[in-house]
């Protein structure tokens, strides 16, 4: 992490001064306030989604049930019991967040309490725990600074062309420059949109992992199957839920936009339940 | 010359590395066995209690009783893992039994004690069963990284040793009967 925030401001440090303009210029205001941002969610994430969805703690003697599952197979995978909240919502749905196993916490709606069996209750609470144990918000954290970089970094480009004076230059190889100008205009211009659909399929491949981890835990991927299966034949919307959140959930809780053809499906958070459920039969 | 020390350099750095991850391996094997020790001290604490209630109210049950006593006192004092997973398997199994008997005791059963005693110690199995899972799984980390190639041929000259699963005995795995 450390190294990460050293290399990124040294690459900025560089190119700046390749590019003539004082490396304390408004890229690195933005990168300070990029950084201070993504550092801040990163380390308050539990608490932030936690008060943007309204949920309540649980000690264990207000749910045994579900304090014994989660305290189980959190020894299963020899994590820390992580904290345990309740939203209290009829649509079934979870979600875990936490910057590290220390520091998890996992959540789950009063409407996955009253609708699944134990065995897929299990499977869920097992797919949360993974995303715990693989660090999956600390993976997507620094997903997001990469993506916020490259943001960054393509405007500043663009910018740096503005204020160029072209009559500086050699005439030497000056059609090779207009070439590569060019497709570093074209760079500039995708590569914010390249970034997020390359985030959007790592967030999808974290799932999958998810799913497999959790069915490593259980030793029975029928429960989460028939979970999964069970949630996403329900009717019910998820109330407190924006498009900040959605993605940590383990459905999509707008599950009404999700798409199938392939092109916007690439802006899918999650894979679809269908090829889920097939894989977790398939094992 | 100077391309054996870099040879030599590359190979010694290997090594490093490999005695680092057995190493680290074998440390998760010992802390997940000392989390299989840390339930079934939850069990052996629950049972005196579990005794003692069921005394008052199964005086016919007496051999029983001492035989759960007497596995319990074995289960504290095993060492190793083989002997503890078969001291462990048999208090489970008397455990069973000690349960099932008491179903012929309406009024022990209605005791408010010994419905919590009995949902307690049905979790703590689940955890006992949970952290052993937890140990196998790191046992099975470490021995796969003893015996690929070529941390094999090291393995000897660091004198690191496979580790054991903590296994079901046979009798465990037979089907349960239960005679009313």
């Amino acid at each position: 992490m450390v190294l990460f925030v050293v290399f990124i401001t040294t690459l900025v440090f560089v190119f700046s001064k390749a590019l003539g303009y004082s490396p304390l210029g408004i890229t690195g205001i933005a990168l300070i306030f990029a950084g201070l941002t993504s550092i801040g969610s990163y380390y308050y994430s539990d608490k932030l989604v936690l008060a943007s969805v309204n949920a309540r703690l649980i000690k264990e003697k207000d749910n045994q049930t579900l304090y014994h599952i989660v305290e189980n197979l959190a020894i299963g995978d020899g994590l820390p019991k992580p904290k345990i909240y309740i939203i209290n919502d009829e649509s079934p749905n979870a979600f875990a967040t936490g910057r590290d196993p220390q520091h998890a916490v996992i959540c789950v709606t009063s409407g996955i309490l009253n609708k699944l069996t134990k065995s897929e209750l299990e499977g869920v609470i097992a797919h949360e725990l993974s995303h715990v144990k693989n660090y999956d918000t600390r993976f997507m954290a620094i997903v997001a600074i990469l993506v916020g970089f490259i943001a960054i970094f393509a405007d500043f480009f663009m910018r740096s062309l503005w204020w160029r004076s072209f009559g500086d230059d050699d005439n030497r190889s000056s059609n090779l420059q207009i070439i590569l100008l060019a497709i570093g205009i074209v760079f500039a211009i995708l590569s914010p949109i390249i970034a997020t659909l390359i985030q959007l399929a790592l967030s999808r491949k974290r799932e999958f992992l998810a799913d497999a981890s959790a069915a490593l835990l259980t030793r029975y991927p029928e429960g989460l199957a028939s979970a999964l299966e069970k949630i996403s034949n329900d009717k019910n919307v998820l109330r407190t839920a924006n498009n900040a959140t959605a993605q940590l959930f383990i459905i999509n809780p707008f599950k009404g936009k999700s798409v199938k053809a392939w092109f916007s499906s690439l802006f899918n958070t999650h894979p679809p339940i269908e090829e889920r459920i097939k894989i977790l039969r398939s094992m | 010359m100077i391309y054996i020390l870099i040879v030599a350099g590359v190979i010694l750095a290997y090594l490093w590395f490999i005695y680092n991850t057995l190493v680290t391996a074998k440390m998760r094997v010992s802390e997940a066995f000392s989390q299989i020790d840390v339930q079934l001290k939850r069990r052996t604490d629950l049972i005196p209690n579990l005794v003692e209630t069921v005394k008052g109210y199964a005086k016919h049950e007496k051999e029983l009783l001492e035989k759960v006593t007497e596995q319990r006192a074995n289960l504290m004092s095993a060492k190793g893992v083989e002997e503890k997973a078969k001291v462990n398997n048999q208090l489970s199994e008397t455990l069973k039994s000690l349960f099932a008997v008491a179903e012929n005791y309406p009024t022990l059963r209605a005791t408010e004690n010994f419905q919590k005693l009995q949902e307690e110690l049905s979790d703590t199995e689940n955890k006992i069963a949970y952290s052993r899972q937890f140990y196998n799984s790191n046992v099975l980390d470490y021995n796969t990284k003893l015996t690929v190639f070529p941390n094999v041929f090291f393995a000897n000259l660091f004198a690191f040793k496979p580790a054991e699963f903590f296994a079901a005995t046979e009798a465990e795995k037979k089907t349960v009967e239960v005679k009313f």
